[in-house]
């Protein structure tokens, strides 16, 4: 089963890769890729999608899953993780289609690169919760680099090839770091004396492995996969490409991707907890109060919406460390909620802004005004995106952030916790500022040049009145869907998944 | 020959190739040419390969000769195709670079750099039982800093990709010293992640010159916060024209 939830869109994968390599002439004439690859895509990521909700209430009820040997595995914590992928997976998959039509409308040559690198994309960020070796699992976290790199760059302008190249080599970069983190840490387990170099592994070999090596190797890995995940300094990448990338993606890259690599970073826990170096979650604090703060304060000068969401995305990933860091079975189980919480919220949000780029063909604020009266579709997703991104209750946001900070409180750190509060603040008032001046107000005269790529602007304009065009019909369901599940989550868990978080939170 | 007369012999070859492997590190800090680059590049692959083989025969180690063997394979040869394959001109022009600091300030901040991580890897080495300690960490951990720097300070795509490949020779490096019995599946699917890590960013910077016409992507700063049009937060200097002048913030690449 866990072969299949892997198997399933490196086939999609697969198909959309051999597209590309069909000869010229043949290649015009067949219109069977541009109608196939997104049905093959969304079937595979929906299958995988049913497979991770069943692996999920498995292990809910307390199973623990092994496949091919050992190599794959499945606990609470990596199946919730699982389930996020495939559900973005899915929802990005469908909204893609409509997206990704209009927007190649002129170049359809270019979808099965674009359907190629997805799947694959998607197949590498489920295999880094499933696999048990943590060398692999850093194999894969290079992967989806790798295989982001060219959608990130897919619309081919000048900002978008530079966006590609910095996360590229950034997140290259922190990989080095974090390589010789893991070797490292296989180090420390043979000083144990042990052999088995999985997390479980791991975990039982720590009490005997030696603290200047494994502190070093998580130091190591914090820096090198916190570039991936986007903790300040070392997030310079992460404006840039989640912003430039084409919104469904945006969808991935912030809404699951950026939390995978966390995902990673938290394995690590309790196995420094098992060596008694507890002086590592004070570090996870620090850089995470920091990521908060400077993305809080960063988030005020945005020009750029999708920008605007991309900095809150590195926001939260610095909540979710405090959180983490904070040590606590209920810190714990409330960075899991806000985890829950930040995927769905934040691909929702890049929905949001997918269709606004689709409605006014640009992505600068100060252009748009009174997006309520051009598209009222687009602008009440971004009105529920923005206000769910910041915190407003009863939204899941709010409900996680606050249990964070009666975390934090009884855990008696309150300057932090004041800081924490303080840097939530103001970036709710950042996100509310931009949001409002988009959808209120009066309207703009016309779509102003504004910094989306000239495939866009070129595809859009082809009609007379871009605006006048409806959302496509995959967009404007997932805006549907995505939205209700954003205020389900926020109003109540289901019992399973609420078993999962606190078994999940357990495990950290 | 005792068994210990060539068990030094070889620790002192090892030792050897240490030296020349940190001395190709500062060199690539230093040199100014795309080629060169590529050059000195291989030449450390070599030396990773080298004392693959050294320590795997000194520790009786199979899996360090396999080791020794994916990484000779891999790197010297397969590398540079890929790059042929994927860059024809880039990678085989003569192109003088220009770096962010000069290269003897950035001699001596490589220096500081080297200096620092033995200084780091003083309590790692203290950890271990003594049959790993020796050269290979320290210079694995400072080729792993040297190639941040270089990837850091320079402004063409290429020797900032050849820089990343650096760290991970240096990673590795270290690696083959602590971590001897990295099974070696997982070796051979570093290498083939390594091979995809070139194709991939040959693409991309194959992608980036036909867009701009040179892959000078230290000049691609477009992407920022600054300067004029921003409402919320005047800046101090009132004329918009002013963004350009203001001094570069770490966003800039």
């Amino acid at each position: 089963m866990l072969l299949a939830i892997l198997g399933l869109p490196l086939l999609a994968a697969a198909l959309a890769t051999s597209t590309l390599l069909l000869p010229e002439p043949r290649y015009a004439r067949a219109r069977w890729p541009h109608r196939a690859l997104p049905i093959v895509t969304i079937v595979a990521a929906a299958c995988a999608l049913a497979l991770a909700t069943s692996v999920a209430l498995r292990t809910a009820a307390g199973a623990r899953i092994a496949a091919f040997s050992g190599v794959l595995s499945a606990a609470p914590l990596s199946a919730l993780i699982v389930l996020l992928i495939a559900l973005v997976a899915t929802t990005s998959g469908v909204y893609s289609w409509g997206y990704m039509a209009r927007a190649c409308a002129h170049e359809p040559r270019r979808l099965p690169l674009y359907y190629a690198n997805f799947n694959l994309f998607v197949f590498s960020m489920l295999a880094i919760p499933l696999v048990d070796e943590p060398t692999l699992v850093w194999i894969f976290v290079e992967l989806t680099t790798l295989s982001s790199a060219l959608l990130v760059s897919f619309e081919s302008t000048q900002e978008a090839l530079e966006a590609a190249w910095k996360y590229v080599a950034l997140s290259l970069m922190g990989a080095a770091i974090a390589l010789l983190g893991f070797l490292l840490l296989f180090a420390a387990l043979e000083a144990a004396g042990s052999d088995s170099f999985t997390w479980q592994g791991l975990l039982t070999a720590a009490p005997r492995m030696p603290p200047a090596l494994l502190e070093t190797a998580f130091v190591l890995i914090l820096v090198g996969l916190g570039t991936k995940v986007g903790l300040v300094p070392l997030h310079t990448w992460l404006p840039d490409a989640h912003s430039q990338a084409p919104s469904p993606v945006c969808a991935l890259l912030s809404g699951i991707e950026t939390t995978s690599v966390l995902y990673v970073i938290l394995r690590l826990l309790p196995i420094m907890d098992a060596a008694s170096a507890a002086s590592m979650r004070d570090w996870m604090v620090g850089f995470g109060l920091l990521s908060v703060g400077a993305a809080a304060f960063l988030l005020l000068q945005v020009r750029d919406y999708k920008r605007l969401f991309a900095f809150s995305t590195v926001e939260h990933m610095g909540i979710i460390l405090v959180a983490a860091g904070l040590g606590t079975r209920a810190a714990h189980f409330a960075a899991l909620y806000q985890i829950l919480g930040h995927t769905l919220t934040k691909s929702f949000c890049f929905f949001a802004a997918g269709a606004a780029v689709l409605t006014v063909t640009t992505r600068e604020i100060a252009s748009v005004r009174g997006l309520l009266s051009a598209s009222p579709a687009a602008a009440a997703s971004l009105l529920l995106g923005g206000l769910a991104i910041a915190g407003a209750p009863p939204l899941p946001i709010f409900m996680s952030e606050l249990s964070i900070l009666r975390a934090g409180l009884a855990e008696g750190r309150y300057l932090g916790i004041a800081l924490l509060a303080l840097f939530i603040a103001v970036a709710f008032f950042g996100v509310m500022l931009h949001i409002n001046r988009m959808v209120f107000g009066a309207p703009a005269d016309g779509p102003q040049a504004g910094s989306s790529g000239p495939a866009l602007r070129a595809g859009l304009h082809a009609s007379d009145a871009a605006s006048a065009l409806p959302l496509p019909r995959t967009c404007a369901s997932m805006l549907v869907i995505a939205g209700a599940l954003v205020i389900a989550v926020g109003l109540i868990i289901p019992s399973p998944l609420q078993t999962l978080l606190r078994l999940a939170a357990a495990g950290l | 020959m005792t068994s210990t007369a060539v068990a030094n012999a070889l620790e002192s070859l090892n030792a050897l190739a240490g030296g020349l492997f940190l001395l190709a590190a500062f060199a690539m800090v230093a040199t100014r040419q795309t080629l060169g680059c590529l050059r000195l590049f291989i030449a450390q692959s070599l030396l990773l390969a080298a004392s693959a083989f050294l320590l795997g025969l000194e520790h009786h180690s199979v899996h360090l000769l396999g080791v020794g063997v994916v990484n000779l394979i891999t790197k010297p040869i397969l590398v540079p195709w890929i790059l042929g394959r994927t860059l024809s001109k880039e990678v085989y022009a003569r192109r003088e670079i220009d770096q962010v600091l000069n290269i003897p300030t950035s001699l001596l901040i490589a220096l500081a750099l080297a200096v620092f991580a033995y200084f780091v890897t003083l309590p790692v080495l203290a950890a271990v039982a003594a049959e790993f300690r020796g050269a290979n960490v320290p210079i694995g951990f400072a080729a792993l800093l040297l190639g941040a720097y270089t990837l850091a300070v320079r402004r063409e795509a290429v020797p900032m990709l050849i820089g990343v490949l650096a760290m991970e020779n240096g990673a590795f490096f270290a690696g083959i010293a602590l971590a001897r019995n990295l099974p070696l599946i997982v070796e051979l699917a570093i290498a083939s992640d390594g091979l995809v890590l070139v194709f991939v960013t040959g693409v991309l910077v194959r992608a980036i010159h036909r867009r701009i016409g040179s892959t000078r992507v230290g000049g691609l700063t477009t992407l920022k916060e600054e300067a004029a049009g921003v409402t919320l937060l005047q800046p101090r200097v009132a004329s918009p024209g002013h963004g350009s002048a203001r001094p570069t913030r770490p966003e800039a690449a």
